[in-house]
């Protein structure tokens, strides 16, 4: 009875009970107590504090660094600069697959190769000492004339070949794109730009390092992945990993910033070897934004052409990105035009330029967002320019099939989506033509966009360990962003042994728990609710094993294969009636507890383990089918309503729908409220979130969050979100799609739009001030 | 920040007599601006003297008009009936700034005296003429995007009073009562009392370091009850203006008697703008009569690479303001 004989001819997903529920948030009360510990505010006995001073300079060396007032200040440890901290076992560049962004590690020499960079850390006994002495260290430097971006002139572009450390080509060709292009009856280019964004997240990056020998140490991270963190840190200070354990039980927000090995970690660790004291580092905002990467600064020119009704023919894809002096990073924007749509013919090509910047790294939808920007601004005006309804013109390239990869959908809801949508928000009674709605002095536009996001194949283990009286704790090293990992979960072990949710404890965030994948690229509800799906299963086979071994049992004597087990009660197949609950047969055995662990699949794996390599779906008879198995990817749709202040200049959002197909729901509130904060997240790299990167300094001008804007209330009208049914059998046990990225795909494009239908401009590079719009409206529509 | 002593003054003369023997200490009000500055060391500070006990308090009408004290709070100052009755730009410049928390900590007189919003001024980093005297102004080639369009000299272009509340006060013409350590009190107008960047943009405002705001006295007017403050910004609350209006109008049987027009965000200072005001006086209250004073209030502005924006910005700004108004 594994997962597979379960698993392998059905074809709908686990039935469930509290799964889906709008299950207020388990670690709420918590939260809102104070009572929740994020990383820097744990407190371990002799804790001592760390500051990090950076670089006020971009590029060029350090030619002293005078600590001699700063040594003075009361409480103060240790002041390490590049001279004095002891080094690490390996360097990232040293180690052969370092995974994480950036692979250079500052305090190492001399050189400075970005502003922000670290050059010293105080340690001493109180924060505020830290913080004074820090600004008291005086560093002189030979500064040289650094490279700000991608458009700076002295930057030279080149062709990475590869982009994300090796893992994906800077060149993709999918059939004949420039001819199909030249022959296409509509034609259509245009060129779009994208600020520099910063994660932002409310809570800081923060370490907290604590030695507990020579050999073994505990590190307090805020990290959306603590099996990253360790394998970086063992890598990087040549221990072997169990002896490193990561911990990270809350998380204030991440959006990706968290997900990557940064300096400040490895540079709090080895200064609290050096100290002989556990040291914990908090970024300051100033340094959240030249410390833990961005979304960089990029520009895209999207040629596509069309047949006189509206039929891509062709997509033509390039992309300008700075990157940093030693990685070749770069969001891959093409993924979602390769796959969005019905199109035979494709390319993308990525060019980098090397700047005195760090490494960038994944944002939020990295690729879908800034991607689908571009797309879904295309589309948009394709339809206008051939009198096409922006929703239609999406429905006659509908794909029905991926067409990057041949494959067919495993599922796919976008149809739905498109009609559900336009009915919540009122589409039919949108007026086509550009400029032509007026409320007050407003001009008021209504704009669409699609959204996708792919399901990246993932893996984890889960342990459930279920109690004769009646409670269970579950467990698996994966990480809550804040998003509700731990209220989903506790649904799904709910489900899985038929439980209440508050006999339910389960525990995250600590690599000394099973390992599971971290927050990021949408995959941790999917892959931990599946591998708590199989940690049950193996309790499930054993309590099975006992009862039919139990003469008091109802199951005696029964074949552990003819016993189903569904919400917690194990029954014969063939009559349901004919069976008891895991914890009857559990206490009789008078055993006090039951463990179980099992390794769950997300995505392709999944698939492949129960439906075989090429088994893939019997009623799936596309003759362009190229490989075995399925595309898998979310859909949906975004609905907007702007009011533009035509002599102003402002754009304000004032009505928002999105409607979405993401499998099954684990939770609807908590669903709900993350699709809400993707259209958020998504409103602010559309009308706000730009850092200003100074063009002589290579530094940033706006590095706090004053400066740098992000959404507040007032900026977001009621948001509007459901969820269409949607069951995949192929993806997961459970059916789970995973939701942190999708909401946000396509947000900035279907502001775009509405504003376009307000005004009759289009506005092509984020964000869209209200300095773009009063210029924008300057000139003729 | 570095270390700092700090006292309670209790009544002015100790605030004043401490600030005029320890040249490097600083009042402190509600702490806004200055701690913020001291935490990125733009400002250091080795004494800070408390004013928040001084009688500087209370909101009502005398004879010379609505006298405000300097350590009355923005969000209470915003909220008062008289304030918002008889003064409604000023309600609206209180009400329209920050963010709540940071209104209810936040006094008048500190407001008066926030320092610019110019990145290059707020990081060490960067080498800055306002911060540190002949180092250079990077905003001349660089992010200069909020920065002044009026005033500005080759020193300096930064909006020097980033603010809402003293465009206001400029436009209805406040006067500040200052108090020294002698104990002397002197009345400055808002439009005397900020300095132009010229070649010291480090002397922001004629403020004797030994002096404190007391006070800020608006007069009453037709135009002020009739005024109104307007202002653009890239996010609909809690964030500094692109560009504002202060604008107030007498009118009479269609015809504009008095008028009284500020503008942020565009100078170096709160930017009144007399010569509007003049083309205003004894014209029909038309868009067109509005629009040709907004010609004028612009006259003579010089933009850069991020700023041009502002021109067309603020006259429409001003504009629909005085529209606004003249209904
Ligand atoms: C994030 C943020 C956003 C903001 N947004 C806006 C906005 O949109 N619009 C706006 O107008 N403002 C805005 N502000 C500025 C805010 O209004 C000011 O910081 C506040 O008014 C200052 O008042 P305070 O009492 O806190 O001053 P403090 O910080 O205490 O003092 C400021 C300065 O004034 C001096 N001082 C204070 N009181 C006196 C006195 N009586 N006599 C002499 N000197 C004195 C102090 O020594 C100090 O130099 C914002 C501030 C922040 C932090
Ligand atoms: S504009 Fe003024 S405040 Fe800004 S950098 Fe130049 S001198 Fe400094």
């Amino acid at each position: 009875m594994d997962m597979t004989s379960n698993t392998s001819n059905q074809k709908e997903n686990a039935p469930t009970n509290v799964v889906g529920k709008p299950l207020d948030r388990v670690d709420g009360p918590a939260k809102v107590t104070g009572a929740a510990r994020y990383s820097a505010e744990i407190n371990v006995p002799g804790t001592v504090y760390g500051v990090l001073k950076s670089s006020t300079i971009a590029k060029g060396r350090i030619t002293g660094i005078d600590t001699s007032r700063a040594a003075k200040e009361p409480g103060i440890i240790n002041i390490f600069t590049h001279e004095n901290l002891p080094k690490p076992a390996k360097t990232p560049k040293q180690i052969e697959k370092w995974r994480a962004a950036q692979s250079y590690l500052p305090m190492q020499d001399n050189q400075i190769q970005y502003a922000g960079q670290p050059v010293a850390l105080v340690v001493a006994a109180t924060l505020e000492a830290a913080t004074q002495a820090a600004a008291l260290i005086k560093v002189t430097y030979q500064a040289e004339t650094p490279i700000d971006s991608y458009h700076d002139p002295k930057a030279e572009l080149f062709d990475p070949q590869k982009i994300q450390q090796g893992k994906k080509d800077a060149h993709v060709v999918r059939g004949n794109p420039q001819q199909a292009y030249d022959g296409a009856a509509v034609k259509h280019e245009a060129t779009y730009v994208h600020a520099i964004n910063h994660h932002s997240p409310m809570e800081p990056a923060a370490t907290l390092a604590v030695w507990e020998g020579a050999d073994k140490l505990t590190v307090y991270e805020a990290s959306q992945n603590v099996t990253m963190h360790q394998g970086a840190l063992a890598d990087l200070l040549g221990m072997p990993r169990e002896q490193i354990r990561v911990v990270t039980k809350y998380i204030g927000g991440g959006f990706g910033c968290k997900g990557s090995f940064w300096p400040h970690t490895i540079l709090t660790v080895l200064a609290a070897k050096a100290v002989n004291r556990p040291v914990k580092l908090a970024l300051t905002r100033p340094q959240m934004f030249t410390g833990v990467g961005h979304r960089e600064d990029q520009e895209q020119t999207l040629k596509m052409g069309a047949t006189a009704d509206g039929k891509l023919v062709s997509i033509v894809h390039t992309k300008k990105a700075t990157t940093s002096p030693w990685d070749n990073y770069t969001e891959s924007n093409g993924k979602v035009m390769d796959m969005l749509y019905a199109c035979e013919n494709y390319s993308t090509v990525y060019e980098l330029a090397r700047a005195n910047v760090m490494t960038s790294v994944w944002m939020r939808a990295p690729g879908e967002a800034p991607g689908s920007f571009a797309l879904e601004s295309s589309m948009d005006d394709l339809a206008n320019q051939l009198n096409i309804d922006p929703m239609e013109i999406r429905l006659r390239n509908y794909a029905d099939y991926d067409h990057s990869n041949g494959k067919p959908w495993s599922s796919k809801s976008l149809k739905q989506c498109y009609t559900r949508g336009a009915e919540l928000f009122g589409w039919s009674k949108r007026n086509p033509k550009p400029g032509q709605t007026r409320r007050g002095r407003m001009l008021v536009g209504h704009g669409m966009a699609s959204a996708t996001y792919p399901v990246h194949s993932s893996q984890g283990t889960a342990r459930v360990r279920l109690f004769a009286d009646g409670h269970a704790v579950v467990e698996a090293g994966a990480t809550d962003l804040g998003t509700g990992t731990y209220t989903v979960m506790t649904q799904v072990s709910a489900d899985a042994l038929g439980l209440p949710p508050e006999k339910i404890r389960f525990e995250l965030g600590d690599t000394r728990l099973p390992t599971a994948p971290g927050s990021g690229g949408s995959v941790a509800a999917g892959t931990v609710a599946s591998s708590i799906m199989a940690a049950a299963q193996d309790v499930w086979d054993k309590v099975v094993k006992m009862a039919v071994a139990d003469k008091k049992s109802p199951l005696y004597k029964a074949k552990p294969t003819d016993v189903k087990v569904e919400l917690g009660r194990m029954f014969l197949s063939k009559d349901p009636k004919k069976g008891e609950t895991l914890l009857a047969a559990l206490g009789r055995s008078g055993q006090p507890d039951i463990e179980g662990s099992g390794t769950g699949k997300y995505g392709a794996g999944y698939e492949e383990k129960n439906f075989g390599q090429n088994g893939a779906d019997p009623n799936n008879d596309n003759k362009e089918k190229k490989t075995g198995g399925h595309s898998m990817h979310s859909f949906g749709a975004h609905f907007c309503e702007v009011e533009v202040d035509p002599d102003l200049g402002t754009i304000r959002v004032t009505r928002w729908v999105g409607v979405h197909g993401a499998g099954t729901v684990l939770n609807l509130k908590t669903a709900t409220s993350q699709m809400t904060g993707g259209a958020i997240y998504g409103i602010g790299a559309a009308l706000m979130e730009d850092t200003f990167r100074d063009p002589n300094f290579a530094h940033y001008t706006n590095a706090d969050l004053a400066g740098y804007h992000i959404p507040v209330n007032a900026d977001i009208p009621n948001i509007q979100v459901e969820f269409v049914p949607e069951s995949d059998p192929y993806i997961n046990y459970l059916g789970v799609k995973g939701i942190g990225e999708l909401g946000m795909v396509g947000v900035a494009a279907a502001v775009g739009n509405a504003v376009f239908n307000a005004t009759g401009r289009r506005l092509r590079s984020l964000p869209m001030t209200p300095d773009k719009m009063l210029e924008a409206m300057r000139m003729p529509a | 920040m570095n270390n700092f002593s700090y006292i309670q003054a209790e009544k002015p003369k100790d605030a004043t007599a401490a600030k005029r023997d320890d040249k490097s200490a600083a009042f402190i009000a509600g702490g806004t601006t200055l701690l913020d500055l001291m935490k990125s060391n733009v400002e250091n500070h080795d004494q800070l003297i408390d004013v928040n006990l001084l009688p500087f308090r209370g909101i009502e009408m005398t004879k010379d008009g609505l006298r405000i004290g300097a350590l009355e709070r923005m969000s209470d100052v915003g909220a008062h009936p008289l304030v918002a009755q008889q003064f409604p730009a000023v309600a609206e410049s209180l009400l329209l700034a920050a963010s709540a928390q940071l209104r209810n900590m936040a006094s008048i007189g500190g407001n008066v005296l926030q320092r610019t919003r110019c990145g290059y001024f707020r990081d060490t980093a960067f080498p800055c003429n306002k911060r540190e005297p002949g180092t250079g102004c990077p905003a001349l080639e660089g992010d200069n995007r909020n920065l002044a369009i009026l005033g500005t000299s080759e020193t300096c272009i930064a909006t020097s009073y980033p603010g809402d509340l003293s465009v206001a006060l400029t436009a209805l013409d406040a006067v500040l009562t200052l108090e020294n350590s002698k104990g002397k009190q002197r009345q400055v107008p808002i439009t005397k009392f900020y300095l132009l960047p010229g070649t010291t943009p480090q002397r922001e405002t004629v403020l004797e370091s030994d002096e404190l705001i007391v006070a800020v006295t608006i007069p009453q007017t037709a135009a002020a009850r009739k005024s109104k403050y307007l202002k653009v910004r890239d996010r609909s609350s809690y964030a500094y203006a692109l560009v504002s209006a202060a604008v107030g109008l007498e009118v009479q049987g269609g015809t504009v008697r008095a008028a009284r027009v500020a503008l942020g965000g565009v100078g170096t200072q709160p930017w009144r703008c007399f010569e509007a005001e003049k083309a205003l006086v004894g014209k029909p209250a038309t868009e067109a009569t509005f629009r040709a004073a907004a010609e004028l209030a612009l006259r003579g502005a010089k933009p850069r690479e991020h700023n041009a924006y502002k021109i067309e910005m603020a006259k429409n700004t001003l504009v629909r303001a005085l529209s606004e108004v003249a209904v």
